[in-house]
């Protein structure tokens, strides 16, 4: 592993790098430091949630309900905060997280214990959770006005130069990539994915594993929906809408295979810095956001072309090795 | 018997068919008549199945002629060998759950109308002749998926006779069917006969071939050992004919020197798959699990590892009672599981061999939570230096090792768990007899070393050459606990099929 994935990290990070150059030609302020850093922190939610879809994609199932979930969990929160505007900012990050990991487990519960298809499951609590946001806001907003200045002002605060919800990401992917490479958890997840027969022989609990997952991409959708909702100082029904697309493209771009399995912490991270690159790029060189969608959707698709590719290779390699079991 | 039925509609006559490393059969004839129920009688690996596949042109075989009406023919296709009129009904038919009966009847081949568009009415009127035929009790327009087991196979046999078949085959048809089915499947087969198709039934249980076959064909190890009418023999003959053989494999000198009780089943119980499994396993013991295909050695096996809950019983490890909930609960305790399809439940591909290897003793490689690399790749090498596993480096990836190195990754993961109890489901199935040998090899030093080995096999060389004692389990019982004068290839048959001491004296 890793010998292998960083070939596709490597690719993934030149064509990033490609890209940067190819607008630095015709906007040099494009990589100075301090713009590479404002579009890094205008990465960090996708960052986030990329890492909490490539752990679900991984055990072989798909969270599309992220944005849903971020979006109540945002509104909730604003609405805490403007019932309670002296709760500290600690425990509405806890509330936060505990919330998004609840619905997590919600779906969790239903791809383990009721082996509903993880698609439809997630499909269905994402139409729920809008429509929750819906009724506990009653389709109001809440506006930046209303938000304590503690609330809205974590995310932007600075340490280091670089703001929180920047630290946060950093952090997320640190933890992520101890987890993956260092704990059990991490390692059960890609046996899940990679055969779950063989993961049942050797005492793996698949449906828990992928609960677990669930409930991981619960928790960052929750922690992402109090950062999205204060950083932008406003809640209302339809933020984040469409963005768990995004969030999927991000890892398929990274080389997470939709078969599960395969994928890697770095390559989550650099597809969501790909689409975060070319989301912030183009408009300032003055191209039409139509470019915006083709590249976006010709890099998944050139993504996906890729892992075929590998997949299909690894194929032959079976055969072969089946066709002369008597050597 | 009038005289065309003295000749034979399909003859197979010296025909070899080779695979790589592997002569599937050699110079075998099989005849089979109009009218008449012949019967291919053989042991796992005798080549019944390839015979299937010749006749239903799915395999081109090497060598030997195939006469249909005393005309050579080459069936090169299965295309060719149904325009002949053979056709199969298959163990596991391929059927669809979404459409109606008389669509699945007529898939493929279903009557047109002039504008090239599915003649409906035509084919449903064709379809209940076909059923009404074979006593059907539904009407083609019952979509499938509200049909049980039973009346889909009827399904399947309108669909083989939709093609105006003269040859009939039917492989293991009765395995899925209740006692009641299997009855209204002989009556179908005597319609058959008068009708005047040739049959070729493949059957394990010999009390259905006394009572509905012709002729018998006996395979063994893929060479034609004898045929005649099934009148001029008894079972015991034909038990002699199946299973006697030269003893052509060499099996690895054991001593069976067996320590004290390592596990003990007790009263083992599941509402549908087995009832009452007990047996006490010795230490350095390879303990035989020997039935017909669904016998219900895998489903206890599986139970006894944790996968399916048993409704009763008690499991003694080292005379302590354990309860299993889970496999990770068995490996817990000592017990690990090579399953039979190690291709898809064995190797993790994707990870690297070290980190299939430490997979299932990640709690031993792992201190406060965190895995430590260096002691997972220590012990892969130990693992992987014992069974010689030949790999460039333990970093790899499973997928790139051929299939006999991927087999020593999955074995090494279990022995790295220190196992006390390893169970070995089919452990020399479909693979060649050179593999067959180092398997072999590998189970007797596993038991030299202490563990003791529960070796699930349908082969009778393999469970007799490698067992200490044998279980004979037969519709989810244990029937029999055979070792050392009583573990003869035809105690093993009797048994597995169930033909009585009482009823040899009325069968002579």
């Amino acid at each position: 592993m890793l010998r292998m994935i960083p070939v596709r990290e490597a690719i993934l990070g030149s064509a990033i790098l490609a890209l940067m150059l190819l607008i630095a030609s015709r906007f040099a302020g494009f990589i100075a430091p301090s713009n590479l850093a404002n579009v890094f922190n205008d990465t960090a939610p996708l960052i986030i949630l990329a890492l909490g879809q490539m752990v679900v994609i991984l055990t072989r199932c798909i969270d599309l309900s992220v944005a849903a979930n971020l979006a109540l969990t945002g509104m909730a929160v604003a609405m805490i905060n403007v019932a309670m505007p002296d709760l500290p900012i600690p425990v509405i990050i806890v509330i936060a997280i505990l919330l998004g990991a609840a619905m997590g487990a919600i779906n969790g519960v239903l791809v383990w214990k009721l082996s509903i298809p993880p698609i439809v499951v997630t499909l269905g609590t994402m139409t729920i959770f809008r429509g929750i946001i819906f009724l506990i806001s009653e389709g109001k907003w809440v506006n930046s006005h209303e938000m304590s200045a503690a609330f809205t002002g974590f995310p932007r605060a600075e340490i280091l130069g670089l703001p929180v919800l920047s630290w946060t990401a950093i952090l997320t992917v640190i933890v992520f990539g101890i987890m993956m490479a260092r704990t059990p958890l991490g390692r059960s997840i890609f046996a899940v994915g990679g055969n779950p027969h063989a993961a049942v022989y050797t005492g793996i609990n698949v449906g828990k594993t992928q609960f677990l997952a669930f409930v991981i991409s619960g928790a960052l959708a929750g922690l992402t929906g109090y950062l999205w909702v204060a950083r932008y100082a406003v809640a209302y029904v339809d933020i984040a809408g469409g963005f768990e697309l995004e969030v999927v493209a991000a890892c398929v771009i990274g080389g997470i295979s939709i078969a599960g399995g395969i994928g890697s912490v770095g390559g989550a991270v650099l597809g969501a810095i790909f689409l975060g690159v070319v989301k912030n790029a183009l408009p300032v060189i003055n191209i039409s956001p139509f470019w915006l969608l083709a590249i976006s959707g010709s890099a998944i698709l050139i993504a996906v072309a890729f892992n075929a590719q590998s997949g299909r290779k690894k194929g032959r390699i079976i055969l072969k090795s089946e066709e002369v079991p008597h050597d | 018997m009038t005289a065309h039925q003295h000749t034979p509609i399909v003859s197979m006559d010296m025909i070899t068919k080779t695979f790589p490393g592997v002569k599937a059969l050699d110079q075998v004839k099989l005849d089979l008549y109009p009218g008449q129920v012949t019967a291919l009688v053989g042991e796992n690996g005798a080549g019944k199945s390839t015979t299937v596949k010749i006749l239903t042109g799915i395999y081109t075989p090497n060598g030997g002629t195939i006469r249909i009406d005393c005309e050579a023919v080459a069936f090169s296709s299965p295309n060719v060998a149904s325009e002949a009129g053979i056709t199969a009904i298959q163990q596991e038919t391929v059927l669809f759950d979404e459409l109606s009966v008389g669509e699945n009847i007529f898939i493929g081949h279903a009557p047109r109308t002039p504008f090239g568009l599915i003649d409906t009415t035509k084919m449903h009127s064709t379809a209940k002749a076909l059923l009404d035929g074979i006593g059907a009790p539904f009407s083609s327009h019952t979509p499938l998926r509200d049909l049980g087991i039973a009346n889909k196979h009827l399904v399947a046999i309108a669909r083989a006779l939709s093609v105006d078949a003269r040859v009939v085959i039917m492989d293991e048809p009765t395995a899925a069917l209740s006692h009641k089915e299997i009855e209204e499947l002989y009556e179908l087969v005597d319609s058959l006969k008068a009708q005047g198709k040739a049959i070729l039934f493949i059957s394990h249980k010999f009390d259905e071939i006394f009572r509905i076959v012709d002729r018998y064909t006996v395979f063994r190890d893929g060479a034609f050992v004898g045929d005649g009418l099934i009148a001029d023999i008894d079972e015991n003959a034909l038990v002699k004919m199946m299973v006697g053989r030269a003893v052509d494999q060499i099996f690895p000198d054991r001593s069976s020197a067996t320590g004290e009780d390592v596990l003990q089943v007790v009263g083992y119980s599941h509402p549908t798959e087995f009832a009452d499994i007990g047996f006490t396993l010795k230490r350095g013991e390879i303990l035989g699990f020997y039935g017909l295909v669904g016998a219900g050695r895998s489903e206890f096996m599986q139970a006894l590892f944790g996968i399916t809950k048993p409704s009763k019983g008690v499991c003694k490890i080292n005379g302590k009672i354990k309860i299993i909930r889970s496999p990770a609960d068995a490996v817990a305790n000592g017990i690990v599981y090579v399953p039979e399809d190690r291709g898809k439940q064995g190797a993790i591909i994707g990870l690297p061999i070290f980190q299939n290897i430490s997979l299932p003793s990640l709690g031993r490689t792992s201190h406060n939570g965190f895995l430590r690399l260096a002691e997972e790749f220590k012990l892969a090498r130990e693992y992987a230096e014992r069974l010689d596993l030949r790999a460039a480096s333990l970093d790899q990836d499973v997928g790139n090792l051929s299939g006999g190195n991927q087999q020593k990754v999955v074995i090494a993961k279990w022995l790295a768990t220190q196992p006390q109890v390893i169970i070995l489901d089919e452990p020399t199935k479909g693979i060649d007899i050179g593999s067959k040998a180092a398997v072999h090899e590998f189970m007797a030093e596993l038991a030299a070393l202490g563990l003791s080995v529960i070796m699930v096999s349908s082969e009778i060389p393999e469970v007799i050459g490698m067992s200490d004692r044998v279980i004979v389990m037969r519709d989810g019982l244990i029937v029999a606990e055979l070792s050392d004068k009583e573990l003869t290839p035809e105690n093993l048959v009797r048994h597995a099929a169930g033909i009585s001491a009482a009823k040899q004296l009325i069968e002579a």
